[in-house]
């Protein structure tokens, strides 16, 4: 029998992603991949993955996962409410995020709510078997492609898993939180800003934007103080011929609310976009919550590369710093014994 | 001509040629999409991930961990100066269409009453058009196709429809387009293609780029179930549709 998870229970919208499909913008097809790309790269991180591999993208409440193979490592980050594992024999026993887990046949993996935020990640050592897509496993529900059949998953899916045992090492987790930022949301003015009155302008960076219910992976409609057009919207103000839409787009229809474009964005839109946030604050935005509040800052594109480089210097340190997981109580002797790792490590100082 | 340079945040920025819709402009930014592409394929532009081409305007998406705007413009600049070719050479393709039955061509009386022309005129009207794909977008594989002849010209249905069936061969403004997928739609539907603007089973799933010269070419209701049982069965030879520039 194939190594495969197999979704005993589904969630309510968990697609496989990895960080996007690019390259076909021009055909139309949206690049989709992770709403928080920091968390799928810790998560890949963590059982040895390189960053760029699918992972499984929890949206709202996980689903429970039966291990079909001898073992599997996986990698949880983002707080989810319950996670626990268990059985065959085992009483279900709750299990950390920001850390990586064994999985031996015939346990379950049973994933609650997402806690504070809007996703989480599970990622497995060595991916999924599934063929790429256009170059990626990213799903992208409405076309029907990438990751499994091009859909969330459903009851009864069997993933894969490109390995049918763990390799043996330490279960890895993370020194400290990964530091996402606090403090407003950073935005380059543009493409279209000079579509907005210095009024609607100052609007927008001076006041609380609320997410409301239409939020998902296609982009996050915003409430809050109306942005005034620069040209009335009867005459056109809200209309451009259409251009490309980069991620983090934020045009402002008609009604003069803004509207942040992410993942399965459309490539190419006619509503007038005033500002793009800045790629280092896509990560947040990909987590927000409908009813949470936000606000702009402007920044210049040098200062926002100049960011992005330095979160990228902060997870690669962060990834440095991963610590190896132990049991409460200290070594599991039982495990080290099983994998023949007891030589090696009991007489190593602690790793700190 | 000059151009204007707008920020899309740090991974993109978009190279405006006009705020307006012309062949001179869209020739310019279809040149620069493949002047870039050429570049980055002898190895220059480092960084550069890809170009999005519309009507007007070229987006360069890029990663920010790579390289920088500042120092990608010059080079992009450096590319205009050194002068786009023009009347670039296009693929010219040609789609089957098939008008003749109500339940493909649900709009084509009301077109034909809205714009004074018989149903038949309206079909050589629709065959005789010059038609160029100006940009894909909005759903994988729908194409903006412009140059429908002048005299069909209408704006979109004020009650579009909830349901538009996949291949659909649609009008609206001076344009066509071929509905890839089943979708909510406002345009006119006057025929249908046996083709599949999507098909995720081909190695080129999208078969329309942009660029391409079109046209179409009349066909039965029998010739369209023959062509779309191929289609289905994945024996199409799509190749035949094509002339290379």
């Amino acid at each position: 029998m194939s190594a495969a998870l197999k979704v005993v229970r589904a969630g309510l919208f968990d697609t496989l992603q990895d960080l996007g499909r690019v390259g076909f913008m021009a055909l139309g097809m949206p690049t989709a991949g992770a709403m928080d790309r920091v968390a799928l790269s810790l998560a890949n991180a963590l059982v040895g993955n390189s960053a760029n591999t699918a992972g499984l993208e929890i949206g709202v409440m996980g689903p429970d996962l039966l291990v079909e193979a001898d073992s599997v490592r996986v990698a949880l980050v983002g707080p989810l409410s319950p996670a626990l594992i268990e059985g065959p024999d085992v009483p279900p026993k709750p299990i950390d995020s920001d850390r990586s887990h064994l999985l031996k046949r015939g346990q379950m993996l049973r994933l609650g709510m997402v806690e504070g935020s809007s996703t989480a990640y599970l990622a497995v050592a060595g991916g999924f078997a599934l063929a790429p897509f256009m170059g990626s496993l990213s799903t992208y529900p409405r076309a029907g492609v990438g990751g499994f059949e091009g859909r969330k998953l459903a009851a009864g899916d069997a993933l894969p898993l490109a390995r049918d045992h763990a390799s043996p090492g330490d279960d890895r987790k993370l020194a400290a939180a990964f530091d996402y930022g606090r403090g407003p949301v950073r935005i380059v003015w543009g493409p279209q800003e000079e579509y907005f009155t210095d009024a609607g302008r100052r609007t927008f960076v001076e006041s609380d934007y609320r997410v409301s219910k239409e939020a998902d992976r296609m982009g996050i409609r915003f409430e809050g103080p109306i942005i005034e057009h620069a040209v009335s919207v009867a005459k056109g103000g809200a209309d451009i011929i259409s251009d490309g839409i980069a991620p983090g787009a934020i045009q402002v229809p008609g009604a003069g609310l803004p509207i942040v474009l992410l993942s399965d964005r459309q490539t190419v839109g006619g509503y007038p976009k005033i500002a793009t946030v800045a790629s280092v604050d896509l990560p947040r935005l990909g987590r927000l919550l409908p009813g949470q509040t936000v606000r702009f800052q402007a920044i210049s594109v040098a200062e926002a590369e100049k960011l992005r480089r330095e979160q990228e210097a902060r997870l690669v340190r962060t990834i440095a710093d991963f610590k190896a997981a132990r049991p409460p109580g200290g070594i599991d002797l039982a495990r080290l014994y099983e994998e023949n790792l007891i030589d090696g490590v009991v007489f190593e100082p602690a790793r700190t | 001509m000059s151009v204007r340079y707008l920020s899309c945040g740090d991974t993109a920025f978009t190279v405006e040629f006009g705020n307006e819709i012309s062949p001179e402009i869209n020739g310019r930014v279809m040149a620069l999409h493949a002047a870039i592409g050429g570049a980055r394929d002898a190895g220059d532009l480092p960084g550069v991930v890809e170009t999005v081409p519309t009507m007007r305007s070229l987006m360069v998406a890029y990663d920010p961990l790579a390289t920088s705007r500042a120092d990608l413009q010059p080079g992009i600049d450096l590319l205009i100066a050194r002068g786009l070719p023009t009347g670039m050479a296009s693929r010219r393709v040609t789609l089957p269409c098939c008008y003749d039955d109500p339940e493909f061509a649900p709009d084509l009386a009301e077109v034909a009453k809205r714009t004074g022309k018989t149903t038949e005129q309206v079909i050589a009207a629709h065959l005789a058009s010059p038609f160029k794909v100006y940009v894909l977008g909005f759903m994988p594989g729908l194409a903006y196709v412009a140059g429908l002849e002048q005299s069909l010209y209408l704006p979109r249905r004020t009650q579009p429809r909830v349901r538009v069936p996949r291949s659909s061969v649609a009008i609206a403004m001076d344009m066509t387009t071929i509905y890839p997928f089943e979708s909510p739609g406002g345009w006119h539907l006057i025929g249908r293609t046996p083709l599949w603007m999507f098909d995720k089973r081909r190695e080129q799933p999208v078969f329309l780029s942009p660029g391409d010269s079109l046209s179409f070419q009349r066909i039965d209701r029998k010739t369209h179930d023959r062509i779309a049982r191929e289609v289905e069965a994945g024996s199409f030879d799509w190749a035949k549709l094509v002339n290379a520039p």
